[in-house]
């Protein structure tokens, strides 16, 4: 823990205060997703596609209806038409037929797993068995799952007739690519020739599940008059509630949300799946309908993280400075289109200062399911091809590792990846403090290696509403419709706090519903505290504003006369000059004025800035084999300014780890038939504690200059490094690339004996 | 198909409850005991997030049928705390911000309480390797495991001033 000591300059931003839902979390009262319980309440079942590709011929629900219990069947034929007008799915967008889809196959299955039916019956037990009373008649069609077979010629179509956009001109022939994205500039193919070393490499990394332990879970009830309820767990309430409201032609304000405690997400979570489904059964049972996925439904239905495909050139002079990058990669999208390739090609750029450069993403869809946002969507499986490769040519010229990355980085006034000039970014000062660590030069013993990787994470602005209202005793309530999923009522009630000048404790933070108060678009993006901050604090300087009128209505005064210090109103001229008024003392005469003191604010602010991160890991790798194990790691991260220290470093330390098993274990092992053959937390190895060392935390501040607090969001950018850091640390160890992910004992041994 | 009826002791209270053949205690205790604090993350005893003791043995409540509790003690997350009363683990999680989303929680807390039973002064190592049944996705593990190791201290230190 590398905390630094609350600054002078603030009370409360910078502490480590208990979470205000701590006691709940800590005693199993806390009400997650699939703990709520309604009145009346039954149970729902889906039933879900043995078949990786296939064509529904008929479905006969005729025997599932008639027997004792069940209450309502659902197939696709329940659900309205839906047209190809795209909406915002969480972090991504998407069209409202492949939403539709993703709850419920229309016309044809595209993944095993794929929901073709739904029973609702008073039993989980009578649902389960209904399921199997369902007939499907399916004509079978070839699969595709690689990336490659998807784009071979003759290739199985998933969704006739899509032609690949962004490539000019437009293809003449429907293919499993969906869209092409590009960023060029300068003439790579000349730079890259008067380049004095090249180095060009293969990449490949398979598809990954977020992970979260929390399955999805939603209990709906939809009434006869058109309204309905939804009680769900997710990384935005409000989005969800669109999204389920959109697919059912329902206005949005007939679906009253409400946010359940929610138990990980890390992008997963900001699309639907059960919710719709839950809805239809529960208009046709008349009762509440409960769905939950399973472990194995996770992983086979839910939104994984693309594999990649990928083949990088970059350039450089004898002295390291870079010359030219071409990057061109493929995303592994699963079954609909709409994976992040336009963030993988941005996270190629805007890091170093490249004079010329070309990165092209594929988006292309194949038979397994749709993936979803996976905690900065896109950026991880980019950066462990761009930083693998830069650390190619810090061997080859013999550079330090990080001396190549100091020499290169972009710096504030640089082009970022879009050529906009970076603002107050970090990168620089997380080098340095990188190389300044004990960790950089500590030494190394047999079988050994320690690699680094630089890289940053965008971040996001983005809607959100906050209210603040005091009690007439002045406490203080603040409410949002951002879903705390890593500590964030913390944050909120410390920059309330810090704004107002009261205690931490005096503030409370709820979660709303969506009847409750107005839009706020996911916690996702690194957003909530930036964004939702920014709502709070303004919100909270609106409440400020109130009681320095109000104060000088008593004190007898212009309010420019009275100075909001420590959380009271000080009295600055006149015959009470000296005199101050407590928080509660003015919200205590509310009655004397034009009623309680509350303010909304509702934002979208465009003002972020990325987060830059740099890791250290050394590895020692069993020769006999080909096991890696961890054995220190150091993350350091410009955070911009820590709100909560804890939870800065938990995101730094969580976003570490889940890298590390996407770089050493963790992937989707499909067999011939399109078959996941490892979904369970058994055989999808993600790390446990005794996999792990300490995860060391340096926490970089440069603030944004843009936000009251100098928030810039941290929650993304840990992932970004660790798979090039741990495959570079793993290369140095053995002396051999490491191209491909997972390294997994077999595949490490195997390039260890294929060198012999 | 007929339930059956089971009698057993759930956090030194006598409890009752009916249940088919092949209910897990999870299920029962979730659904039919409403005791929704151990929580289901995979159903095959792979994460931990359903470990509840089970007369003094560590269990996934998943992997036991709900039958299997006849006449036997079982405590959950729930009896944790003695009445309002955090325990020294509950108490050392919120201190070291050893949680994130918090829906591992119960079960690392309950695994946690039983390490220190049998252990009143793990190093790291031990530590890491009585939790490597318990799976969090958050929090990489670290303050999980600095808060075990200050609340062992805590204890530790209780019982010499005892």
């Amino acid at each position: 823990m590398n905390a630094p000591e609350p600054k002078g300059k603030f009370r409360v931003v910078g502490t480590r205060p208990v979470r205000p839902d701590g006691i709940d979390k800590v005693t199993g009262k806390a009400i997650y997703g699939p703990d709520f319980v309604t009145a009346g309440m039954i149970q729902g079942a889906i039933l879900r596609s043995p078949h990786a590709h296939a064509r529904i011929r008929s479905i006969d629900t005729s025997k599932a209806e008639a027997l004792p219990g069940v209450k309502a069947v659902v197939t696709s034929a329940d659900f309205p038409g839906q047209s190809a007008k795209i909406i915002a799915a969480g972090e991504t967008s998407s069209s409202l037929q492949n939403i539709a889809a993703t709850c419920m196959a229309n016309g044809k299955v595209l993944y095993i797993g794929h929901a073709v039916a739904a029973v609702a019956a008073t039993t989980k037990a009578i649902a389960e068995a209904a399921l199997k009373l369902i007939v499907v008649d399916y004509e079978v069609l070839p699969h595709v799952i690689e990336v490659e077979e998807a784009l071979a010629e003759g290739a199985p179509i998933l969704h006739e007739g899509m032609i690949t956009k962004g490539l000019d001109p437009a293809p003449d022939r429907p293919s499993n690519a969906s869209m092409v994205f590009t960023l060029a500039g300068g003439d790579v193919d000349a730079a890259l020739a008067a380049s004095a070393v090249t180095v060009s490499g293969h990449y490949r990394t398979a598809p990954v599940h977020q992970g979260y332990i929390e399955p999805h879970a939603c209990v709906a009830s939809w009434n006869a008059d058109g309204q309905g309820q939804l009680w769900i767990s997710s990384q935005g309430h409000f989005d969800l509630r669109n999204q389920t409201a959109s697919v059912l032609h329902m206005p949005s304000s007939d679906l009253r949300t409400y946010p359940l405690e929610i138990g990980g997400g890390f992008g997963g979570k900001t699309g639907i799946y059960l919710e719709p489904v839950a809805m239809l059964l529960s208009r046709k049972a008349g009762r509440p309908v409960r769905l939950t996925m399973s472990r194995e439904d996770v992983f086979n239905a839910s939104g994984p993280a693309p594999g990649i495909v990928a083949d990088i050139t970059i350039g450089a002079s004898e002295d390291g400075t870079l010359t030219a990058l071409k990057l061109e990669f493929w995303n592994q999208a699963g079954a609909f289109p709409g994976s992040t390739i336009h963030s993988g090609v941005m996270t190629a750029l805007g890091a170093y200062r490249l004079p010329a450069y070309f990165a092209r993403g594929w988006d292309v869809v194949s038979n397994f399911a749709g993936t979803k946002a996976y905690r900065a969507p896109g950026a991880p499986q980019v950066a462990f091809v761009v930083e693998s490769c830069l650390d190619d040519i810090a061997r080859k010229l013999g550079i330090d590792a990080l001396d190549l990355r100091l020499k290169n980085a972009a710096r504030p006034g640089d082009p970022g990846p879009t050529r906009v000039p970076h603002g107050a970014i970090g990168y620089v000062e997380c080098l340095e403090a990188a190389k300044a660590h004990p960790h950089w030069s500590a030494p190394l013993g047999p079988n050994q290696g320690r690699g680094v990787a630089g890289a940053f994470w965008g971040n996001y602005g983005g809607q959100s509403t906050a209210a603040v209202a005091l009690a007439a005793d002045g406490s203080v309530q603040v409410t949002t419709g951002s879903p705390d999923i890593g500590g964030s009522r913390a944050s909120m009630a410390i920059m309330a706090a810090e704004t107002l000048g009261v205690p931490y404790e005096s503030v409370r933070v709820t979660i709303a519903d969506t009847g409750s108060i107005g839009y706020s678009m996911v916690t996702g993006g690194s957003r909530v505290t930036f964004a939702t901050g920014k709502a709070v604090i303004g919100a909270a300087q609106k409440v400020i504003a109130t009681l320095v009128e109000r104060a000088a209505s008593l004190f007898g005064v212009e309010p420019g006369q009275v100075e909001w210090r420590d959380g009271a109103a000080h009295c600055l001229d006149g015959e009470r000059a000296g005199e101050s008024l407590s928080i509660s003392a003015i919200a205590g005469k509310a009655g004397q004025f034009s009623g309680p003191i509350v303010a909304e604010l509702a934002v979208n602010p465009l003002d972020y800035l990325p987060a830059f991160a740099v890791h250290i890991c050394d590895t020692e790798v069993d020769p006999e084999t080909g096991n890696v194990s961890i054995i220190r790691y150091t993350t350091v991260q410009d955070v911009g300014t820590a709100i909560h220290p804890d939870y800065v470093e938990g995101q730094m330390q969580g976003g570490a780890v889940q890298g590390i098993g996407w770089a050493l274990n963790e992937a989707y092992v499909f067999d011939g038939n399109g078959r996941m053959e490892n979904p369970g937390f058994l055989d999808y190895r993600m790390p446990v504690a005794s996999d792990l060392p300490m995860i060391d935390t340096v926490m970089v501040e440069v603030p944004n200059p843009a936000h009251p607090y100098g928030v810039k969001g941290v929650g993304e950018a840990p992932i970004v490094p660790p798979l090039a850091a741990v495959a570079n640390a793993v290369a140095r160890a053995t002396g051999l690339p490491m191209r491909q992910l997972p390294l997994s004992p077999d595949r490490v041994w195997a390039a260890i004996q294929a060198a012999k | 198909m007929s339930k059956i009826a089971v009698s057993t002791t759930v956090n030194g209270d006598p409890a009752e409850f009916l249940c088919d053949a092949g209910e897990s205690l999870l299920d029962a205790l979730r659904g039919s005991l409403g005791l929704t604090g151990s929580k289901e993350g995979c159903g095959s005893g792979d994460c931990g997030a359903c470990t509840v003791m089970l007369n003094g043995q560590m269990v996934c409540s998943c992997l036991v049928l709900a039958v299997e509790a006849e006449g036997k003690s079982i405590a959950t997350i729930e009896g944790v705390a003695e009445g309002s009363v955090l325990h020294p683990v509950q108490r050392q999680f919120l201190e070291h911000g050893a949680l994130q989303c918090g829906f591992c929680t119960p079960g690392f807390i309950v695994a946690a309480k039983a390490l220190l039973e049998v252990n009143p002064d793990p190093d790291e190592t031990e530590i890491r390797y009585w939790l490597a049944g318990n799976l969090c996705r958050c929090t990489g593990y670290d303050k999980i495991v600095r808060a075990v190791s200050a609340a062992a201290a805590e204890l530790r230190q209780e019982r010499s001033a005892a």
